[in-house]
């Protein structure tokens, strides 16, 4: 009984950061149809970032390690948001008329350069992430079920989608974006500058990613330049799964891919982890070719 | 003067943009284990002044690609073709063209050495395994980022052959190309509901299911460490290796050439027009009388055929597989070496095979930096030419004119 509760929060945790990192795939796909295939490295350069600011306050300051992680949370979420959002400048906006194919191979065009550029600037070793996050008291290690970084990863997620829900659901730029999502030649007709929606919508889907790639690399304790690759593909994967353009779907997505990698690797084969993922969505996009929570949209020739 | 102080002033602060947004990462090297702290302070000024001069450049680019694209239409379809394609389309060129390619490709062996011998091989191979996708992208218009799955199928059907039964390269070619097929096909069917994007990351899901397995059942595939020694073909009596090499050269060469007349062929079939329909608008072509079933499997068959024996020339030329060799970033590759060249262009993805493999080869002195370059060439590219180097020419047919 341990041993499967054990497995959920494994996978709860894995959902989760999957999740923070769907996120963003679904909402640019969402709004432009674009396979943001250098989204995973967004995550990657957040982690980075994380781990090289609270390095410079950990040697060159004595702030207590709270601290620290929150200022390397907020370095991590704004330079990634400015990668996202720099990245949207560059590499698709040009594209927004062209053929999907084309922004596609841009996309990846961009993740090469942005896995190269940290790869160059940084290191191609695998970097000791210092856990930032403080024990909780309340938790004896070892003998609690959960970790302190397991339950960090949960919360924080929880809140983050509490967040995002009350900006999508609620505010002015929430309501611009499910326009712009739906049509965006109307949504201009109405007076949205679509092009500041798109610019949002890359900056929060790559500060989602950000915490995502913070929260990970506590848990794990090590990073490189190539952690967002698979990553990325995997929340791709998520986001699909799920319905790719629903919020919801991403995260209902994440946690099914989570769970059934936790489980699978537990009761079946480690050696095939990546694999589970992968037969989960064949098997469900089989069955429900848009989605689980993906809407059955009428082609009209 | 005002408006160069604009464009100053726009440069200006996208260097300042970028300054600020590199800074982490160029400038802070941190060394958590002896607590130091490194700072390059060098290299915000590269990233400055290089932002400030390309921000210039780009936007005077984007801005002619804008404003240009109006004079560019005044160009007949023929003088913006690639110059060798263009005189093969000429008829009083294209024999002297062609013996004169012909002659150049067999005396190549002779001319340079095996290390380079060696490198057109693998450019071959990869022409191949373009001209294949092709087949799915191009004229299918469906995504597939799992081709390499069906080339791992074609090197692992000779290497386990000739594992368990010895069995020989020119039987193994034939076979690879049956068991791509037969691994398109068994792909195919759970793929026939789902479209677009849906079927661009089942694909991928197939391949990387594919290389898991081939990792992970050791006692079968050898696992991770692969088969090695696998033989390379002979001639009569078993070659040198230098004779092996240039031997195998001329195999690809000619599985190239079948190649191309195979595409030439299809382009002009029942199957590739119906393919074609497909790609343009499914449900229409569907209501036209196109069965989709069919045409899609025919798709992902046809496709996969070439991967196969392209795997099996990889195994021959390497003598050696693992799974490594087919991740999802070979699949990737494939894809760049198609949509670089241009998409449904069978020249086109010759020439983007070539430079896909041969680039990397041959900057080697700036290894550091080929894979960074070769991103940024993606983007240019695929923002300043999208249709490829060489785009494709589609068939059209003028109503009411004389088309003599």
């Amino acid at each position: 009984m341990k041993y499967f509760l054990q497995l959920v929060l494994a996978g709860l945790t894995k959902g989760s950061i999957y999740a923070l990192i769907a996120l963003g795939y679904t909402m640019v796909y969402g709004i432009i149809k674009l396979i943001n295939f250098a989204h995973g490295e967004i995550y990657m350069i957040g982690a980075f970032t994380a781990l090289i600011i609270g390095g410079v306050l950990q040697i060159t300051t004595g702030l207590p390690p709270v601290t620290i992680l929150f200022i390397s949370l907020a370095a991590a979420i704004f330079f990634s948001a400015g990668y996202g959002v720099t990245m949207e400048n560059i590499a698709y906006k040009p594209l927004r008329k062209a053929p999907r194919l084309t922004a596609l191979i841009s996309a990846i065009g961009m993740s090469l350069v942005l896995q190269n550029y940290v790869l160059l600037a940084q290191t191609s070793d695998f970097l000791p992430f210092r856990s930032m996050i403080p024990n909780f008291s309340f938790l004896i290690p070892g003998k609690s079920l959960v970790t302190t970084t397991q339950l960090v990863i949960m919360i924080t997620t929880v809140v983050v989608m509490i967040f995002l829900t009350i900006l999508i659901k609620f505010t002015r730029m929430g309501k611009a974006m499910r326009a712009t999502s739906q049509d965006k030649v109307m949504a201009q007709l109405v007076g949205i500058d679509i092009n500041k929606v798109i610019t949002f919508t890359f900056a929060i889907g790559s500060a989602t990613a950000a915490i995502g790639g913070v929260l990970i690399a506590n848990h794990m304790g090590q990073i490189n330049f190539y952690i967002g690759f698979l990553a990325g593909i995997k929340a791709f994967v998520a986001a699909v799964l799920g319905g790719i353009g629903s919020i919801p779907g991403a995260v209902l997505g994440s946690f099914v891919l989570g769970m059934a990698e936790s489980f699978g690797a537990g009761y079946i084969s480690s050696a095939y982890e990546d694999a589970f993922a992968f037969v989960i969505l064949i098997i469900i996009l089989i069955i429900k070719p848009s989605g689980l929570m993906g809407r059955n949209e009428i082609e009209k020739v | 003067m005002n408006k160069v102080l604009k464009e100053i002033r726009t440069s200006a602060l996208s260097a300042l943009w970028m300054m600020i947004l590199t800074f982490p990462i160029i400038v802070i090297k941190v060394n958590t284990i002896n607590m130091t702290v490194n700072w390059r302070w060098i290299n915000l000024m590269w990233v400055g002044t290089g932002t400030f001069i390309l921000s210039w450049l780009w936007r005077y680019l984007l801005d002619r690609k804008e404003n240009g694209s109006g004079l560019k239409k005044t160009d007949t379809k023929e003088s913006r073709r690639f110059s060798l394609h263009k005189s093969l389309n000429d008829k009083k060129m294209r024999i002297p063209v062609l013996s004169t390619l012909a002659v150049l490709v067999l005396v190549l062996p002779l001319l340079v050495n095996f290390y380079q011998v060696s490198i057109m091989t693998s450019a071959l191979i990869f022409v191949i395994l373009g001209l294949g996708l092709n087949i799915v992208i191009g004229y299918g218009g469906l995504l597939h980022l799992g081709y390499a799955a069906f080339y791992a199928m074609g090197a692992y059907s000779y290497g386990l052959m000739y594992l368990y039964w010895g069995i020989p390269f020119w039987v193994a070619l034939p076979l690879g190309a049956v068991s791509g097929a037969v691994f398109g096909l068994l792909i195919g069917f759970p793929v026939l509901r789902l479209r677009g994007d849906y079927l661009a990351i089942v694909t991928l899901a197939f391949g990387e299911i594919a290389r898991l397995v081939l990792e992970n059942l050791s006692g079968f595939t050898k696992g991770p460490e692969g088969i090695a020694q696998i033989p390379r073909p002979g001639f009569i009596t078993k070659l040198s290796l230098q004779g092996a090499t240039i031997y195998l050269f001329y195999i690809c060469i000619a599985l190239v050439l079948f190649t191309i007349f195979v595409m030439r062929r299809i382009e002009d079939s029942r199957i590739g027009r119906a393919l074609e329909a497909m790609s343009e608008d499914d449900i229409a072509a569907q209501s036209m009388g196109i069965d989709l079933t069919k045409a899609k499997l025919t798709t992902f068959a046809l496709g996969a055929i070439w991967a196969g024996m392209a795997g099996v020339l990889l195994a021959a030329k390497t003598t050696y597989i693992n799974p490594g060799s087919f991740t999802l970033m070979e699949s990737v590759m494939i894809l760049v070496a198609v949509v670089l060249g241009g998409t449904g262009s069978i020249p086109g993805v010759i020439l983007g095979a070539f430079l896909v493999t041969l680039i990397p080869e041959y900057f080697r002195a700036l290894s550091d930096y080929r894979m960074l370059m070769f991103g940024v060439a993606l983007v240019v590219m695929s923002i300043f030419r999208p249709q490829g180097i060489i785009p494709r020419v589609r068939k059209h047919y003028i109503v009411g004119e004389d088309q003599s």
